[in-house]
């Protein structure tokens, strides 16, 4: 007949004890501070002030630190990227990286007799005035030598009399020029009369020009290094 | 007993949970605890005297804890709070010593 009341009984007690313990946990840490004279106290929160003030400067520096970092990262990025992509465009000037883009295929077949260095320069150069970007020159049989600013072509001695020789390596007809540059510009400059067609007509070849929006110039041109030449 | 198993039962829970008093509750909880314990001590003290009442000493245990709390809190409200808590703790500290002093004549006969 007692267990109802029991029962708030000995809740109570626990809860007594429960607020007991926290209070004595939650004292105990305090217990220094209390005991403290004012003066004392005074000083100690003084002490904390400046504590705080160090650390909040503390934070201040290091979050424009960081600041000064992040904004220096992105701009090592930038001039990074930018770099990278100026090293693009010069190895594609100086023949050293493939390259792809709209452009021309200019097939020159011989007729009765071999075409000859003077007309390949000849081509190479008016495709040059048109705006060309990046060429290289195809023989027979998958040999190709891209076109820089150094490449030279001869005729063939000896037992490659009737060979192309571009920068050393010996080229057999059929020649194909493959060319990336504005299609149409370069077209016209082709077909001007007393230009490239025509004097490879004149010496009974056909020249046959085909436009492709993807033309790939992949052969690649190994500069050697700088003996003489520096920055200035 | 079943009271004495509550109490240890929530002093492990108080030691088990780690709680933190709620910084509002942070003024009366001391002074809660002291008025509990005075009721605690009455209650023990009519216990050995036989006229322990359920009732009794459930209200008074409350009323106790009640009344501390709100004597602290009129204190603190009159700014006078912290001499209050201590005027309470000093009134309950009394009771609790002639409740001892009662229980102690009763289990030694001295």
């Amino acid at each position: 007949m007692k267990k109802p009341a029991n029962l708030v009984i000995a809740v109570l007690l626990a809860v007594l004890g429960f607020a007991l313990v926290v209070q004595v946990r939650a004292g105990k840490s305090d217990a220094e501070l209390s005991a403290a004279r004012p003066e004392d106290l005074v000083r100690i929160l003084s002490d904390l002030d400046a504590q705080q003030d160090r650390l909040r400067d503390e934070i201040n520096d290091l979050e424009e630190t960081r600041r000064q970092l992040d904004s220096g990262a992105e701009g090592r990025d930038a001039a990074l990227a930018e770099a990278r992509k100026r090293a693009d465009e010069l190895g594609i000037l100086a023949g050293t990286r493939p390259a792809e883009g709209p452009g021309l295929s200019i097939d020159l077949i011989a007729g009765s007799e071999t075409i000859r260095p003077g007309i390949i320069l000849d081509a190479v150069e008016e495709l040059r005035g048109a705006g060309a970007e990046a060429m290289q020159i195809n023989g027979a049989g998958n040999a190709a030598v891209r076109i820089v600013a150094s490449t030279y072509f001869i005729d063939g001695t000896g037992s490659q009399q009737d060979r192309l020789v571009v920068d050393g390596l010996a080229l057999a007809a059929p020649y194909t020029i493959m060319v990336i540059g504005g299609p149409d510009t370069m077209r016209t400059a082709l077909n001007i009369p007393g230009g490239v067609v025509d004097s490879v007509r004149q010496h009974g070849g056909t020249v046959s020009v085909h436009q492709a929006d993807t033309v790939r110039v992949t052969a690649l041109h190994t500069a050697g290094a700088l003996k003489y030449v520096k920055p200035a | 007993m079943i009271a004495v198993l509550a109490l240890a039962l929530g002093v492990a829970a108080g030691i088990f949970f780690e709680p933190t008093v709620p910084l509002g509750l942070l003024p009366y909880l001391p002074i809660a605890v002291v008025a509990a314990l005075d009721a605690v001590f009455g209650g023990v003290r009519a216990k050995l005297d036989g006229i322990f009442d359920d009732k009794q000493f459930v209200v008074s245990f409350v009323s106790n804890v009640l009344v501390a709390a709100l004597i602290v809190y009129l204190g603190d409200q009159l700014g006078v709070g912290s001499q209050l808590s201590t005027g309470v703790v000093v009134v309950l500290g009394v009771r609790i010593f002639g409740n001892v002093a009662a229980i102690r004549r009763h289990l030694f006969r001295a």
